[in-house]
């Protein structure tokens, strides 16, 4: 199985959700956990990219510049990217871009649109950053003109091509006739960026994955336009049951979300409906009325909730052995005093 | 007929690049008392090109070079429709020829001339003017105006415009054409801070280009500000009869928001291509002038 990458944009995309309002301090809160957990690219900035902030987007109080600033103070092995949407930002916002540490961009333009950005991806090649075409709003165009718009990206020297659903209005089909027909005619790797709003979100992430898409976009707890993104913690936790190779880890992914995001949107009067336990249960396998229970001997023992329900799905304990609950807490609890 | 003898000779003018822009300029220029197109040049042959010779138009594809070389004398004006890095080049070369260049390209070699705007004699003298963008003309006389009238510490405007009227040039060049809109917002229109944004909308039937102006403004006085926006819509339909209104001035704290759209006279590319009218329409008024200061009418 290919190796799978992710990128988060819970700083990007995210960025709309919070009206544009993620301060460096933010930032750095974020990014740092997003960079421990393993995730392979970090977009950062205005959520419709460099120089986004406008009466016709929404101003934001602070500039992309300071905010890929405070990223790059803090992010150690992930790469970090910058939304680049020509006709709004410029290659010149781009080389500030990269002076203030950006080393990837994804250059982004409605599907039928792409050679407007014929300059930016060529600038941002010699530039030496690691270069993506960003195809959005991919459910208007038919499936050849995809291809088309793709392979003028690939021509100006893309890495990376995505066939972005901007709308969150593909259905699993669509995903997996346009990725199949990129993955099999271009020789750069594909990618795929999902919204919720039709609560398909991770199934079409999945579709893309099972159609030969390598890179795929999440965000923390889905944050993000509209209905939000792919849940990133998600999005882990269903690669790593389905033994995709990812570096992401699950845990780390999932504090990221619950130890750095939330807060930060809590600060802001925010709140998510995120419930990262009930993902382990799906993850391991549980019976879905352990969760309270769980989180009941979790406090009483004080473990974590996710060793409980990991290893309730390890024993293979089936309804109704919400008694084996306890039993777990205890030995795991024994475990860590040793 | 006695008139006839009377008729001055027209003035001869150049266009280089033959694309939408040339074309449309071409089929404007065929309606002018003032002026004729005596030659076309580009880089290189196209079907483009092959179409300006049949109609009787000397055309090559020597690029300024040609032009310069056989029409030193004859041709007083020339318009370039190619791109910024192409009116760089070419820029010297008129000069040098004596010719007056009027440059629809983002290059910006000379100052910015928006008819509803700055257009004066002063102009008419110089060797060469840059129109700035089909965005520029459609929303600098706005912002002028209203700086004029209550002042504008802060202008954006979002331009779309159908995909299908933006040719290869515009699209290679979209950084240019941001940045020359944002200056010529500055500089001419007066804003302390622009910003400019363009998005092109593939929808078909096409959409007509639309312009949304926003402008903080310092002194939010609507009576000010809504004499200013009609006086100035007057004064640009004096030469481009199909720009309107879509959105009347209205305000919201001290941001005036309002829009305006080109619907153009369906010469070369269909009516919905007013950003191609508003720049060709705004060059050959200024060409006229000129012409009329040459023949001394």
């Amino acid at each position: 199985m290919s190796k799978i990458y992710i990128t988060d944009t819970t700083l990007r995309d995210g960025s709309h959700t919070v009206s544009h309002k993620f301060s460096p301090e933010d930032v750095k809160k974020i990014a740092s956990s997003l960079d421990a957990a393993g995730i392979d690219i970090i977009e950062v900035g205005h959520g419709d990219g460099l120089t986004g902030s406008t009466i016709n987007y929404g101003f934001s109080p602070y500039n992309d510049f300071e905010l890929v600033r405070a990223a790059a103070s803090v992010v150690k092995n992930s790469k970090l990217a910058v939304l680049l949407i020509p006709g709004i930002g410029t290659v010149e916002d781009l080389e500030r871009a990269q002076d203030c540490g950006a080393n990837a961009v994804r250059v982004a333009t409605h599907v039928t649109e792409a050679d407007v950005a014929a300059q930016h991806v060529r600038a941002a090649k010699k530039m030496g950053l690691f270069t993506v075409g960003f195809l959005m709003m991919a459910h208007m165009a038919s499936v050849e003109r995809v291809l088309e718009e793709a392979k003028k990206f690939e021509s100006y020297g893309a890495d990376i091509v995505y066939c972005t659903d901007s709308a969150g209005a593909m259905l699993p089909v669509d995903v997996r006739d346009k990725i199949s027909t990129l993955v099999q005619n271009l020789s750069i790797p594909v990618g795929h960026h999902s919204h919720n709003n039709l609560g398909l979100a991770i199934g079409n992430s999945l579709a893309a994955i099972e159609s030969g898409a390598t890179y795929i976009d999440g965000s923390l707890s889905g944050l993000g336009a509209g209905s939000g993104n792919t849940s990133t913690d998600t999005l882990v936790a269903v690669m790593k049951k389905m033994n995709y190779d990812i570096n992401a880890d699950l845990y780390k992914t999932m504090d990221a979300s619950t130890n750095a995001l939330i807060p930060v949107l809590e600060s802001k009067g925010l709140k998510t409906n995120t419930n990262l336990d009930a993902m382990i249960l799906g993850y391991a396998g549980c019976y879905s009325s352990f969760l309270l229970h769980s989180r009941r001997a979790a406090e009483r023992f004080n473990v974590d909730v996710r060793d409980i329900i990991i290893e309730l799905g390890n024993r293979k304990a089936v309804g109704g052995q919400e008694d084996w609950i306890i039993e777990v807490a205890s030995d795991l609890s024994k475990l860590k005093n040793k | 007929m006695v008139w006839e003898d009377n008729v001055l000779e027209k003035i001869k003018v150049g266009i280089i690049g033959p694309g939408n822009i040339g074309q449309d300029l071409i089929i404007k220029l065929g309606r002018s008392e003032l002026l004729e197109v005596a030659c076309v040049v580009s880089h290189r042959e196209s079907e483009n090109l092959a179409a300006v010779r049949e109609m009787g138009i000397d055309a090559s594809d020597g690029g300024v070079d040609y032009l310069v070389e056989k029409y030193k004398g004859t041709i007083d004006m020339v318009f370039d429709c190619t791109s910024a890095g192409g009116h760089l080049s070419a820029a010297p070369k008129l000069k040098e020829a004596g010719m007056f260049a009027l440059d629809l390209t983002p290059a910006a070699v000379g100052p910015f001339c928006v008819p509803a705007v700055n257009l004066d004699e002063n102009f008419l003298d110089l060797d060469n003017v840059n129109l700035v963008t089909c965005a520029g003309q459609a929303t600098t006389p706005m912002v002028a105006a209203i700086n004029n009238a209550v002042g504008v510490s802060y202008a954006e405007i979002v331009s779309s415009i159908s995909s299908k009227s933006a040719g290869p040039g515009t699209r290679a060049n979209i950084d240019e054409f941001t940045q020359t809109t944002k200056n010529a917002l500055e500089k001419i229109g007066g804003a302390d801070n622009a910003k400019v944004i363009i998005v092109l909308n593939p929808a078909e039937p096409p959409i007509y280009m639309r312009n949304t102006i926003y402008t903080k403004v310092k002194n939010p006085d609507m009576e000010k500000i809504q004499a200013a926006a009609f006086e100035c819509l007057k004064t640009v339909q004096s030469y481009v009869p199909g720009y309107r209104f879509l959105l009347e001035p209205i305000i919201q704290d001290d941001i005036v928001t309002m829009m305006v759209e080109v619907e153009g006279l369906g010469d070369y590319l269909p009516v919905y291509s007013g950003n191609l009218d508003i720049i060709t329409s705004a060059a050959v008024h200024i060409a006229e002038a000129k012409a009329r200061k040459l023949m001394g009418v």
